[in-house]
């Protein structure tokens, strides 16, 4: 995209990376959300090199916006292939925004067990915070108003970049 | 009219509003009834087997006729979306006092609620329902007469999906009582969306339908002759009012042409699976060696029929 106003999300990606290193151990559980965050945890677990396999997420049947939205189609299935009981999770997603994803996401995962802490990692804060959620490791904080929509994109490569769209 | 007047199960953006029939429902909805199914199945494998999707809705299971399998996994499908599930069993009850459908449904309706799951021994009372209830209530079909069982046709779309793929490779049988079947209509309503390009009915000329050929199916009297090289075998449940009619001289000699046997399955594709929907009349339609043998797949269909039925329910809801 000409004139990308955003910065390299490969970059990012690398300092959020160093940022969770001295942070996680054997005992981490990573979990991406549908579908950016999945593929952002894919990266991290293996550079990470964590030992617990790789959980996934879709928070669709957890959504606060179901009675207005109805579900979203293409719902993936969620996926936790490690014991949540007394976990060390960190739940990975691309965007923070107002934090309701991340609420989704928490209420989900203690319908699998009882996490012993839950952090979160998220390569973009992009601010606008409807709810008391903050990020434990991010890549960026990136100004963005309420009409623009930041995403991340793979490419076939698998090349991640951020995509800002103003509606 | 904001429901689609040529299909009523569709409102005016083309999402399913009620699901009455699986005639006439595009390929789009029937696979993201099937794929948002798969992604239910993952959550009645955990610890906590709920999602809060309709927390605060309430579902009214409406059973005109018995039925307690259908009735159950709709309840078990309504409770895991967080759903309040009341089950009235109304050949019990108003009916016998006389009043009409659509007064218990107004009634129902005014006790607030958001969605009737409709069994009916008459063909087309959901569609009745579905017409006279307010646009916000939802109604699913969960039998009507000879008609349609559009739920049970998806969840046996989604087993064979399940243990098969691709559906355009696929060569599939139906077996039994054609004639009386809601089951057999939705599977060759569903089939043919999905794209099967070989459907075959097999039973005794007095439980076909007239010009059922019509449906785009290949008709056989002879099964033997029908199962050669099929993937999916699908056997229709006797019903055993039928055996008083002049349609059947008895079962022994239903089983004898009509039942599936080892030796009858051994003419299908060695990899080919057997689905049932139960309730299963064993040695009428089905020998035990296999509807318990390693072809068969008639417990999962139950297994993921409360899945269907989570998917269906949840995207009524939405829209």
């Amino acid at each position: 995209m000409p004139g990308n106003p955003l910065p390299d999300a490969e970059s990012l990606l690398a300092s959020l990376t160093d940022r969770m290193r001295p942070a996680v151990g054997p005992a981490t559980g990573l979990v991406g959300i549908h579908t950016g965050g999945v593929w952002l945890a894919e990266r991290l677990h293996a550079a990470l090199g964590l030992k617990l396999p790789l959980g996934t997420l879709d928070v669709s049947f957890y959504r606060d916006d179901f009675s207005r939205k109805g579900l979203r189609r293409n719902v993936k299935s969620s996926d936790i292939p490690f014991d949540v009981d007394g976990c060390d999770v960190v739940i990975v997603d691309d965007v923070l925004h107002t934090g309701r994803t991340i609420r989704a996401a928490m209420n989900e995962l203690f319908d699998y067990g009882r996490p012993g802490r839950i952090r979160l990692a998220a390569l973009v804060d992009r601010g606008g915070r409807e709810l008391p959620i903050a990020a434990d490791f991010t890549g960026a904080a990136i100004e963005a108003s309420a009409g623009e929509t930041i995403e991340l994109t793979r490419d076939a490569a698998g090349r991640l970049a951020l995509q800002l769209t103003r509606n | 009219m904001w429901l689609d007047p040529a299909n009523p199960q569709l409102n005016k953006n083309g999402e399913l509003h009620h699901l009455l029939s699986l005639e006439g429902l595009p390929a789009g909805i029937l696979r993201q009834i099937l794929d948002t199914a798969e992604s239910f199945v993952g959550v009645t494998q955990r610890e906590v087997k709920k999602v809060p999707l309709l927390r605060g809705k309430a579902v009214f299971n409406l059973f005109f006729e018995p039925s307690t399998r259908t009735r159950t996994t709709f309840e078990i499908a309504a409770k895991r979306l967080s759903a309040d599930v009341i089950n009235l069993a109304i050949n019990v009850s108003s009916q016998s006092k006389g009043e009409t459908v659509l007064d218990t449904v107004a009634n129902l309706s005014a006790m607030q609620a958001d969605m009737f799951i409709v069994r009916h021994a008459a063909s087309g009372a959901p569609y009745l329902i579905a017409k006279h209830v307010a646009p916000d209530i939802h109604v699913v079909n969960a039998g009507d007469g000879r008609h349609a069982h559009p739920t049970q046709g998806l969840l046996d779309m989604y087993t064979i999906r399940h243990y098969k793929g691709d559906f355009t490779k696929l060569r599939v049988a139906i077996v039994g009582d054609i004639l009386h079947s809601r089951v057999a209509r939705s599977q060759i309503h569903a089939l043919t969306t999905l794209g099967c390009p070989e459907i075959r009915v097999i039973g005794p000329k007095t439980l076909l339908p007239a010009h059922v050929n019509r449906l785009g199916v290949q008709v056989h009297g002879d099964m033997r002759q029908g199962l050669k090289d099929v993937d999916v075998v699908m056997m229709l449940r006797l019903q055993n009012e039928r055996m008083n009619g002049a349609l059947l001289p008895s079962a022994q000699e239903f089983y004898k042409y009509y039942g599936l046997t080892e030796d009858k399955l051994a003419l299908a594709k060695p990899d080919a699976i057997v689905l049932h929907p139960g309730p299963m009349n064993r040695g009428v339609e089905i020998d035990s060696s296999v509807a318990d043998g390693r072809q068969s797949v008639i417990l999962p269909q139950v297994t993921f029929g409360i899945a269907i039925r989570m998917a269906v329910m949840s995207i009524l809801a939405g829209n």
